[in-house]
């Protein structure tokens, strides 16, 4: 199966534009590997097949007619939270079965400016509520590196089809961990940016204060090529903000001498799996034999970012997700007897368990007498964990430390224990709570399962960032990996 | 509509651990979140949001007097104004084509008032 179309997202670009081979060659290429494995891994929801096609027709003429974009003619996927303009957008949920959206997402709309062919929408878990794609109305995503395994959520389509190359990048989001934990179960890159670096217009909202867009690709200087592309102010958006995006891939090769990176005392906790920090810390080593100077730091409210994320953002999907009401859009259930057995029934019917569980954890933690026991202290809370990264970045340019505690768990493992789960995002949260910028990249392998280093900077550094992320890439090769049967 | 039972109900609740939900709050949440459970689903949910709230019952370890809630990641970001100029298009039969039942233009629903 091995061949020129698996090549990384900045390589298959740069031979578009040579003219190596054509877009139609290589979207027929790839859409040949979705088919051959999606009965395996389930990573689509939806194959655009015809469209992508037609796009790659129209992205060689402007090839051969000289005017090509950044992107153009390069095939990704996008996962099924972003919508798509006379495409079915089901956020992995019944009560989105039929839904086609009138109109594109921003960061749609961004990369097909650019040139991007879509092949396909991504699995995920329903609403992006879970840590293992497993919660999704379309059964579940698994892992390329073994099936039996989950690939890690919510974005788990986007992440397995990028690691078992059927596309070389593909949009995500993360309000928890849900592009990072994935990118590291996965051994592929992603990042998160800063709260409001890529507007959320059009992608279909879970907790409105914590999600944030961002990409899974091989490498980190193929996250930064299609960053650049779809990042940016979005009068769309009401906190999107108006700061120019710098050139991501001409910052790749900034030095990372003197480089200042914490160590987060705390992500070196009981809870991590012995292995997983051994290549976390060779890792590490990596980057003191690169220049960067490591000293550890500590982040004392950082263990309560679990419990206060599992408030905050149940009750922001709580309000976000009563839109759903079987009137305008979405699952309706059959025969209702008056309005409210309407609501009651399509909202019962159409969602999910984990869903409903979080929508009800909301509107308790929402309620007259709990509101201030429970929402404004985790808000409280929130403003401490701010306060600690704000704190740390003071001393420190960059964090580093593990992504997940452990490597990626079998299917079913944690689905009867909620609790469990949400500890899956126990390193990536505290991002997400202080809307900082932060990647995950492949270094090293735990039994023969990828293990994933996290880096998070401070607002606004998603150059630094990724040209960290680079650095890394270019001594070691963690990241060209790939699972056996997709090479 | 309120449902005075529940609010009721969690005022006069006190939130001591080990807290467990009863049946009846489950079934008031479901209602206000306008969730119909199947009778299989609320031992479930009895079961794993008491567990919840129990875990972010650590919260109540922080000290946070004079701490000011944080609702939104970026400080000091006001919401934007715009001119109040119509900036839309009329486009309500292609947002129509994805409801469950329309007529003349309108979305239908049970009828409200006998």
């Amino acid at each position: 199966m091995s061949g020129w179309h698996t090549g990384t997202l900045t390589q298959l670009a740069a031979g578009l534009r040579a003219r190596k081979f054509s877009s139609v060659e290589l979207v027929r290429a790839l859409l040949a590997r979705i088919d051959a494995s999606q009965a395996t891994l389930n990573a689509f929801i939806s194959v655009t097949r015809e469209q992508a096609l037609s796009d790659a027709a129209a992205a060689d003429r402007a090839l051969a007619a000289g005017s090509a974009g950044a992107l153009t003619g390069v095939p990704i996927a996008h996962k099924d939270i972003f919508c798509t303009q006379g495409v079915r957008t089901t956020c992995g949920s019944r009560m989105l079965d039929d839904f086609v959206s009138p109109y594109d997402a921003t960061v749609v709309a961004r990369l097909k400016a650019a040139g991007a062919v879509m092949l396909g929408k991504t699995n995920m878990d329903e609403f992006a509520m879970g840590s293992s794609s497993e919660t999704s109305f379309y059964g579940p995503v698994r892992n390329p590196w073994n099936p039996q395994l989950v690939p890690g959520g919510s974005s788990g389509g986007s992440a397995a089809a990028v690691a078992a190359r059927l596309v070389p990048g593909a949009t995500a989001t993360d309000t928890g961990g849900s592009i990072r934990q994935p990118a590291a179960l996965c051994g592929i890159t992603g990042i998160k940016p800063t709260y409001g670096r890529v507007s959320r217009y059009g992608m279909i909202a879970f907790a409105s204060s914590l999600d944030q867009g961002g990409v899974l690709t091989v490498s980190a200087a193929d996250a930064a090529l299609l960053l650049r592309e779809m990042a940016g102010f979005d009068a769309n958006d009401s906190t999107s903000v108006d700061t120019p995006v710098p050139d991501y891939v001409a910052a790749l090769e900034q030095p990372l001498a003197g480089l200042k990176v914490g160590l987060l005392r705390e992500f070196f906790d009981q809870g991590l799996d012995a292995h997983n920090e051994q290549r976390v810390r060779e890792a590490l080593k990596v980057y003191e034999q690169l220049g960067a100077r490591l000293t550890e730091v500590s982040l004392p409210n950082l263990p309560l970012s679990v419990p206060a994320y599992y408030v905050v953002a149940p009750a922001e999907c709580s309000s976000n997700l009563a839109r759903f009401d079987g009137v305008r859009f979405g699952y309706r259930c059959e025969k209702p007897r008056d309005l409210r057995d309407l609501y009651s029934r399509s909202r019962g019917e159409g969602f999910g368990a984990e869903v409903k569980r979080r929508i009800m954890t909301g509107t308790y933690v929402l309620s007259a007498g709990y509101y201030d026991a429970y929402y404004l202290k985790a808000q409280r809370v929130r403003q401490l964990i701010n306060a600690d990264f704000t704190r740390a970045f003071a001393s420190v340019d960059v964090l580093m430390g593990p992504t997940t505690p452990t490597p990626a768990f079998a299917i079913g493992a944690k689905t009867s224990d909620p609790i469990t789960m949400y500890l899956n995002d126990i390193y990536t949260i505290g991002a997400n709570l202080a809307g900082l910028p932060a990647v995950s990249i492949p270094c090293g392998f735990v039994q023969g399962l990828p293990v994933g280093l996290q880096i998070v900077g401070p607002h606004f550094s998603e150059a630094r960032v990724l040209s960290a992320a680079h650095a890394f890439q270019r001594v070691t090769d963690w990241h060209t990996h790939v699972p056996q049967g997709y090479a | 509509m309120y449902d005075f039972a529940l609010v009721f109900s969690l005022r006069h609740a006190r939130r001591e651990p080990p807290m467990a939900l009863t049946r009846e709050q489950i079934a008031s949440i479901a209602t206000l979140a306008r969730l119909d459970l199947t009778s299989s689903e609320v031992p479930v949910y009895q079961d794993s949001l008491s567990r919840i709230l129990d875990f972010v019952g650590a919260l109540d370890r922080a000290q946070t007097t004079n701490v000011a809630p944080m609702s939104h990641p970026l400080a000091g970001l006001s919401q934007r104004l715009r001119p109040d100029v119509v900036s839309e298009q009329d486009r309500h039969e292609q947002y129509q084509a994805n409801a469950p039942q329309v007529a003349a233009g309108l979305y239908l629903v049970p009828k409200v008032i006998e």
